[in-house]
């Protein structure tokens, strides 16, 4: 199905099942431990042996020798890989930047140097510690400060120019009556995913099947047949339930390509997980930038020159974090300046990470937007609002499909009781607590990706769903049931559906926000498919309509079950896109409001309560959506408060790297969130009208926490994480 | 983790023994730390003497009127001991303002104070470490040290001792008793049963080659309102930027102990005659000869800022 037009009314509408708050229907698997992850795969294939993985003790440099003498004599050890088996490191997919595995060169710390496979975990893992590896050390830059003032610029991809413009920023900034120059840092940062990146590997004669962690199957199957060297179509990769992604579980890892290698060697099947360690330093991770925003206003608030510019940095070949792209679309002004600039480092890879660009890019912005708002004496709600666009700034014949940005704005002010804040900085006080409000603006894309999906009618008038569509415990499964129900006039326990495998049609997958809207929108597509050869099947025609088991036209009214008396019926379909992203500005828009108390002795903050209200299109499912948003708005918190990947700057790594060094937020600091959705379904995105939601509870959490921090305190950081240490020299002095 | 050998003693002069006969053998209590360190190789015992059936887990009242805490006293049921929280406040919150529910289950009184230093160049086995492996160098020096400490520490190593509880046993002048592989019992002062760390970072108690911890002592209640404040980067479960135990009376006099700035838990007697002066005329003398890193120089601040809050509370 080509949607190349805005959807008309479509059996979605009906919402008999779609946008009803729906617990998971995978839930009871993984309440009671019996959802089977990548590891625990224990039934798949008999006989497995343990891989484990050893990392690289220096970040950049050449394996000069390597004796895995005793690790091969060690206990119950089946067989060793070096890297120094291979001349050269395996061939990577584009999708990533480092290799993984191979040859003698240290392209970062903990880089995949070697794997041990044996009849036990614990037997592999003290193995390990049994290989000898001798390295000569090469200097590397890992400091992001001072590598950014000579990194290149980012040259514009798809003929566009390296630095975006739009009218004059020099000169209207210059004129402008109001300006604000400011500079702003985020740290690296980790996605600290509960579950490892797992595989367990089988390899049957030249065909390999392996069950991984893995957000996107298609790119994964791809990327790992370059890997090895290998036909696609003799692998098989299979991740039906997966612990969380955020983005650490877009491209294969190392831990599939060694599983396969490992079983290879080892002759039986293997699986292996990486460990925390190895996650934050093997894997990847949001990098760190150093951002400037400048911005220039008329005296009563209306913008008329927006710069934002972000440095990073990344391994040779990598990419950088777009954290300027919201800054073209989310305020008006006439004169616009957007560039970046892309250092090499030798740290490990940069890549994205849950809303990446978006989620430190406004994380500045949204600051930056409350400091003018503060220059210019102007309340910051009503300040953003004043500046909003309901066309893209570059091409103001181009609109938004949908913008309530300014709805999102009111309606949490109202409901958060903003009217109450006080808007000199510094002058609330609760006991020992500094007490400040803060608010930003939330803005993330809507993105239109392919996606198929296969149905099939059972005998007996069940239905079966089969796509690759992944579900990183964003609730897939069940916005898919119930997607599925909907169409074909069926309650949602008759729907049965099976995700994450290879040989199912190839969906969007998880990433980007993308995968509720377009693998539901490919589901459609398939159930149209489906109905048509059902209702042909009844003798029926094309206006046949589906409820309560039946299929219904006129005075006739046929279960549904009955199109499969002579066997099941399958539709394949696939949802594909026209230009409506093209015409229209899709977007999703949020408004965040914070309140926070900050100790005035210790300088300790604590979140008080938080609200986001969301404008995504057609909420799916609003239960599963909410869990999406409060999760969002956790990492927002860390992210603001304490996650960061501190840089050992001489050795080239992230030194805190476990969950007890690398500080994500806990129960406590989460003391309420409530999350509020405009549900306006929107026709240009899919025939569904929904659009994504799950980065968008992250963008703009950070700045409205920080702002409502500087609204306790009166000390503004600059740096995130607002740590303690920022600003406690600043806070007022107390007996 | 290495293979090792392990046995249960049945009694702790046969425990004492066990370990001082083998070579590279360590005591087994909760095994909170002790095996996490093991999977990580940077503990490699030879072989375990897991002590968990000796009965060393009650609290009884001492004849001095203070209390008697078996060594291996779950920190669950040491913080919530209906004696303990009316006593000795200050040592309840501290236990509970440290990990988790889940490893204070788990965790033992003697255990916790032999807990192991968080420096994160002590946790990675590729980087130099004196503390792990003697004259390999510090990693720390010169490295990432916002969490590590600022006085006490040396050229060898700046790594704090981490825990909480200990913080407010230094406070309440407990004694650490044991017994040795020849069945000879002592008890140590609180305050010198952990050492600095000096040349020799990795020998940090005063417990000698096989002897084990058979309790912890408690003099006599002392009075006066028990505080505990532990600042940190997120609400729970995490280990201390700044710690401060203290006990305070109406008149402001009162002791106070500092946890997270030194190899063990910080507090100098000599200084607190000048409580009743404000928390600055107090950590002047306790700081004097601090030496912070460039990341950690705010723990001083920090140090003095919640001291003042601990007054302030105290007097509220």
């Amino acid at each position: 199905m080509k949607f190349e037009t805005p959807a008309g009314k479509n059996p979605i509408d009906q919402l008999k099942v779609v946008g009803r708050a729906t617990s998971r229907i995978d839930g009871r698997l993984k309440t009671t431990g019996n959802a089977p992850y990548a590891y625990e795969q224990h039934d798949v294939a008999a006989h497995q042996a343990y891989g484990f993985v050893v990392g690289a003790a220096i970040a950049k440099g050449r394996i000069t020798a390597m004796d895995t003498t005793l690790a091969r004599a060690a206990p119950g050890v089946v067989a060793v890989i070096g890297t120094l088996d291979h001349a050269q490191p395996l061939p990577k997919s584009r999708f990533n930047t480092a290799h993984l595995f191979g040859g003698p060169q240290v392209e970062h710390y903990h880089q995949a140097i070697a794997l041990v496979v044996a009849d036990s975990f614990e037997q592999a893992r003290a193995a390990a510690a049994l290989i000898r590896t001798d390295y000569a050390r090469e200097p590397g830059q890992f400091d992001l400060a001072k590598a950014a003032p000579d990194a290149p610029l980012v040259p514009g991809s798809k003929g566009k120019p390296d630095v975006a413009r739009v009218g004059d920023f020099d000169t209207a900034f210059t004129q402008a009556p109001v300006q604000l120059d400011r500079s702003y840092t985020t740290p690296d940062e980790s996605h600290a995913m509960m579950e490892p990146h797992a595989t367990i590997a089988a390899w049957d004669g030249d065909r390999l099947t392996v069950w991984t962690s893995n957000q996107m199957i298609a790119w994964g199957k791809a990327s790992l047949a370059t890997t090895l060297g290998m036909p696609p179509e003799k692998i098989r990769l299979n991740a039906p339930f997966i612990g969380g992604g955020f983005g650490g579980k877009l491209f294969i890892r190392a831990d599939v390509v060694l599983a396969a290698l490992g079983a290879k060697a080892a002759g039986r099947p293997v699986k292996l997980a990486l460990t925390r360690p190895m996650m934050m330093n093997n894997t990847t991770h949001r990098p760190a930038t150093i951002q400037r925003v400048r911005l220039g206003a008329t005296r009563d608030g209306k913008l008329t020159a927006i710069a934002h510019s972000s440095a990073s940095g990344d391994l040779p070949g990598g990419d950088p974090e777009a954290a300027v792209s919201q800054t073209q679309l989310l305020y008006a002004a006439p004169h616009r300046e957007t560039f970046m600039k892309l250092a090499v480092l030798d740290l490990p890879e940069g890549n994205a990470m849950r809303a990446p660009g978006e989620a430190p890019g406004l994380m500045v912005l949204e600051m930056a937007m409350d400091e003018m708002a503060e220059k210019l004496g102007m309340d910051p709600v009503e300040f953003r609002i004043l500046n909003d666009t309901q066309v893209d700034p570059a091409k103001p014949d181009r609109s938004f499909s949908q913008r309530h940005l300014i709805e999102c704005l009111r309606t949490g002010a109202e409901k958060f009781g903003w009217s109450k804040r006080n808007p000199k900085p510094a002058q609330v006080r609760e006991g020992r607590w500094l007490i400040g409000m803060g608010v930003a603006a939330g803005f993330r894309n809507n993105l239109l990706m392919k996606s198929a999906a296969r149905i099939r009618l059972e005998r007996g008038g069940r239905l079966t769903v089969e796509t690759d569509m992944t579900d990183i415990g964003t609730g897939s499964y069940t916005i898919l049931a119930q997607t599925a129900a909907e169409m074909m006039g069926v309650p949602l326990d008759a729907v049965t559906v099976k995700l994450g495998d290879s040989d199912f049609p190839a969906s969007a997958g998880s990433g980007g926000q993308w995968g509720g809207n377009n693998s539901t929108a490919g589901l459609y597509a398939a159930c149209v498919k489906l109905r048509a050869m059902v209702a042909q099947t009844l003798g029926l025609s094309e206006n046949a309509h589906f409820a309560d088991g039946k299929v219904i036209e006129g005075e006739k009214a046929l279960p549904l079950a009955q199109a499969a008396r002579e066997g099941p019926l399958t539709a394949e379909d696939l949802i594909e896109y026209g230009t409506l992203d093209k015409q229209y500005q899709q977007s999703t828009f949020a408004s965040h409001f914070v309140e926070a108390a900050v100790d005035a002795y210790t300088g300790e903050t604590r979140i008080r309560r938080m609200l986001a209200v969301c404008d995504a299109g057609r909420i799916l499912n609003p239960k599963a959506a909410r869990s999406q948003v409060i999760g969002a708005m956790t990492m927002g918190v860390g992210a603001a408060l304490s996650e960061e990947l501190a840089v050992d700057k001489r050795f080239g790594y992230f030194v805190n790297h476990d969950l007890a060094g690398y500080e994500v937020a806990v129960h406590a600091d989460i003391p309420h969130q409530e999350v509020m959705f405009l549900d306006y379904p929107d026709d240009k995105s899919s025939p569904m009208k929904a659009k994504g939601v799950g980065e968008l509870g992250l963008c703009g959490v950070g700045a409205a926490i920080a702002n409502a921090i500087y609204n306790a305190t009166g000390v503004r950081v600059r740096d995130y994480p607002i740590t303690l240490d920022k600003h406690l020299e600043h806070l007022p002095v107390l007996a | 983790m290495k293979a090792f050998t392990y046995e249960r003693a049945q009694s702790p002069a046969q425990a004492a023994a066990a370990v001082a006969r083998k070579p590279g053998a360590k005591f087994l209590a909760g095994g909170t730390n002790l095996l996490d360190l093991m999977k990580l190789q940077i503990e490699t015992p030879t072989h375990l003497v897991d002590v968990q059936d000796l009965k060393l887990d009650r609290i009884e009242e001492t004849a001095e009127g203070g209390l008697r805490i078996g060594a291996l006293v779950r920190n669950t049921a040491l913080a919530s001991d209906m004696r303990v929280r009316r006593d000795y406040g200050v040592l309840t919150k501290a236990i509970v303002a440290g990990a988790s529910g889940q490893l204070r289950n788990k965790a033992t009184t003697a255990g916790n104070l032999l807990q192991r230093t968080r420096c994160p160049y002590f946790y990675d086995t590729n980087q130099p470490c004196n503390k792990r492996q003697p004259g390999s160098g510090c990693g720390a020096i010169g490295g990432v040290s916002r969490q590590l400490g600022v006085i006490g520490v040396s050229d060898a190593c700046i790594a704090t001792y981490p825990g909480d509880m200990a913080v407010a046993l230094r406070l309440l002048d407990a004694h650490v008793e044991t017994v040795d592989p020849q069945g000879a019992v002592r008890s140590i002062p609180i305050g010198e049963f952990h050492r600095l760390w000096g040349d020799t970072p990795h020998l940090e108690t005063s417990l000698k080659r096989g002897e084990l911890i058979t309790a912890v002592t408690l003099p006599r209640p002392i009075g006066g309102r028990h505080l505990y404040h532990k600042v940190r980067d997120r609400a729970s479960y995490a280990f201390a930027l700044v710690s401060v135990a203290a006990v305070i009376h109406p008149d402001g006099s009162g002791r106070v102990a500092f946890g997270g700035v030194a190899p063990r838990p910080w507090r100098v007697e000599a200084a607190e005659e000048a409580m009743p002066r404000g928390a600055q005329a107090v950590t002047a003398q306790v700081f004097a000869e601090a030496r912070p890193t460039a990341d950690n120089r705010f723990k001083l601040q920090l140090a003095t800022r919640t001291l003042a809050g601990v007054m302030a509370e105290a007097r509220a």
